[in-house]
């Protein structure tokens, strides 16, 4: 069996990092939800929006890439 | 002064900055730092021969080899770069990522990547080597070596500036915490931490920038908003159209004709950088197998095509929204900006906390993967290419890996002296064009003439090889002590610096391709049994000819060829 295999796959990492980002950002955008930041467009929340996506893409990954669960 | 005052100053030169940090941000930011290096801990106890430290153990999927593939290439000079050229030239910018990119990464995949993969070499210098032999290695080995070095320093200055501006950061500090940062990963993890990290860097670059292009286009009012607001700024169209203003080159803002750009990029510095740069293509090399290794850089042919969303699209959207024009870089004046400040510029306008530190993260992000493919390509070249046959010939695997190491350490202090010099450029794009003419373009000859035509001689190849990059360099000097040479090197006294580094690049690939064919015609060429597994028509190559059609290589191709033939229908 290859050295490959029994590495973390990369999309493991790229998964439990967009889950901590998306947590992260998804946290500061329902703390500031009604005072929202000075920037264009700052209306349509768009880091909520990011945050939730982030959270359902990363937590995907993280999920169907975890360590021993596919073989 | 106390010793907190004092870190402050050294991290933080004024109140410059376009915006301040909110916790969230830092935290995202130190995140990253964190991850990238304990990626390269981790797969530190990978990499122990000099198969894994070099080419990660050639084991790598189709996807890892095509995404590290292409984020290897979307560094800082893709981010940054091409978005000020975007502000500057109009969507011209887009051609290179698409007349740069279709025909050049299918060639390669299809043609050129059987070659390099069956022949088991570590690096194009190394096929160049059994092709031709070792001067022409040599050459290679050396140029390659110099022009990654700049380019590397080249990443770290465009990285400096961006932390300069958005951040405020002090400059050196940039330079030495983001240099030492790739140093210690790829080091640690040689190439399998280096295709990790820039896969990584890959996501993190489209989720980072992605806010700029959707809510600039809700902003514009679409894409029609968009070109009337431009149409507004600059008081004609040159600016949003691909193609039908190439028919002059003064009916463009890139000053330059269609000629110069569909043979000057989108054939020689193309098939030059795709095809012959071993940045790149060790990311392809790591692929676990001869149809892995073909589709890595079909994959990234369709990224690549899409990556002008975040990219160029920001560039047009700043021309058109933001409230105050740019200057070109080195312009005096109290609080303007530069071109090569877009990126940022469009950043600090969407993002708030938390996305803002996404954004910068996948600015930093960009620098990174960009700084790991030089060194690491830079460690392999100098370690196969020129310390081993040259310096120290009796190595040891183990020892091949060592040194592998401390030339990665030795090409990051190199890289940082090239980050000072390259300040006193007034455009950081221009200047690689330059680089690429230099060395690339005449690589390029040199590669395919060899892969393809048997009756080229190991004397053909190296005259050829060091006449192309002469010529290019005297063509560059020519101009610069003279102007009016531009007249005759980019045929147009009216064509401006990227219209020149297209045309040198095509007369240096010819000159290199001529020479190379006169010196092989009057002398020996090598038996036909020495040249198995390195000439078309001296090689068997069976590829997928059993695989069903939509595994096949040339199937996605195809797909790529319909995808980029839509995109120059609409934009043209």
């Amino acid at each position: 069996m290859s050295r490959e295999a029994h590495m973390l796959p990369v999309w493991f990492f790229i998964g439990a990092l967009l889950t901590i980002y998306g947590a992260i950002i998804l946290v500061v955008a329902l703390v500031d939800f009604h005072h929202p930041s000075a920037v264009v467009l700052a209306r349509f929340h768009p880091d909520l929006f990011a945050g939730v996506l982030l959270l359902a893409v990363g937590g995907f990954y993280t999920f169907w890439f975890w360590p021993g669960r596919r073989k | 002064m106390t010793l907190t005052s004092f870190a402050a100053s050294a991290v933080f030169y004024g109140a410059n900055r376009l915006i301040s940090l909110s916790p969230a941000d830092v935290l995202i930011i130190v995140i990253y730092f964190v991850t990238v290096l304990g990626i390269g801990v981790y797969l530190q106890r990978y990499a122990h021969t000099s198969k894994e430290f070099f080419l990660a153990g050639r084991e790598m999927s189709a996807w890892v080899a095509g995404l590290s593939f292409l984020s290897a290439n979307l560094g800082a000079l893709e981010l940054m770069g091409w978005a000020a050229a975007t502000y500057q030239y109009g969507i011209l910018a887009a051609h290179f990522y698409w007349i740069a990119a279709f025909p050049s990464m299918v060639f390669l995949g299809l043609v050129m990547m059987p070659f390099y993969y069956i022949s088991k070499t570590h690096s194009v210098p190394g096929y160049l080597q059994l092709r031709y032999g070792e001067a022409t290695r040599a050459l290679s080995g050396i140029s390659f070596a110099f022009m990654t070095i700049l380019m590397s320093g080249i990443n770290m200055y465009a990285m400096a500036i961006v932390m300069k501006v958005v951040l405020g950061w002090n400059i050196h500090f940039s330079i030495w915490v983001s240099s030492l940062t790739v140093a210690a990963y790829v080091t640690l993890g040689g190439l399998y931490s280096a295709i990790f990290n820039e896969v990584l860097q890959f996501f993190l670059i489209w989720v980072g920038v992605l806010t700029v292009p959707i809510l600039g286009m809700i902003e514009a009012g679409g894409w029609s908003g968009l070109v009337a607001k431009i149409h507004q700024r600059v008081q004609n169209d040159e600016y949003v159209h691909l193609w039908s203003t190439l028919g002059t080159f003064s009916g463009n803002p890139m000053g330059v004709h269609w000629t110069g750009m569909l043979l000057g990029l989108g054939g020689v510095i193309a098939f030059g950088y795709w095809g012959t740069d071993f940045l790149v293509i060790q990311r392809a090399m790591s692929a676990r197998d001869l149809r892995s290794a073909q589709l890595a850089p079909i994959i990234a042919a369709y990224f690549k095509m899409i990556v002008p969303l975040i990219v160029i699209l920001p560039g047009l959207l700043a021309l058109a929204l933001l409230p105050y024009h740019l200057v070109p870089e080195g312009t005096p004046g109290e609080g303007v900006h530069t071109y090569n400040e877009v990126l940022p510029l469009m950043l600090a306008r969407y993002c708030g906390p938390g996305l803002l530190g996404l954004g910068v993260t996948a600015l930093i992000a960009g620098f990174m993967s960009g700084m790991a493919g030089n060194l690491s390509a830079f460690a392999t070249v100098w370690t196969y290419d020129i310390y081993r046959p040259y310096l120290s010939k009796m190595k040891s695997d183990a020892q091949l890996v060592t040194v592998g190491r401390w030339c990665t350490i030795l090409g990051v202090i190199l890289s940082i002296g090239a980050a000072y010099f390259v300040t006193q450029f007034k455009s950081i794009m221009d200047y690689m064009q330059a680089l690429v003419s230099f060395f690339i373009a005449p690589l390029c000859a040199t590669v395919l003439i060899g892969m393809l035509w048997k009756r080229a001689t190991p004397k053909g190849g190296f005259w050829g090889l060091l006449a192309g990059t002469v010529s290019s360099v005297a063509m560059f000097t020519l101009v610069k002590v003279n102007h009016r040479f531009l007249a005759i090197v980019a045929l147009s006294p009216n064509a401006k610096d990227m219209a020149e580094n297209l045309y040198r690049a095509l007369w240096s690939w010819l000159i290199c391709a001529l020479v190379t064919v006169i010196v092989s015609l009057f002398t020996t060429p090598r038996p036909d049994r020495e040249l198995r597994g390195l000439v078309w028509g001296c090689t068997e190559l069976s590829l997928d000819k059993n695989l069903p059609l939509w595994k096949r290589p040339v199937f996605w191709a195809g797909g790529v060829a319909i995808f980029f033939a839509i995109l120059q229908w609409t934009f043209w």
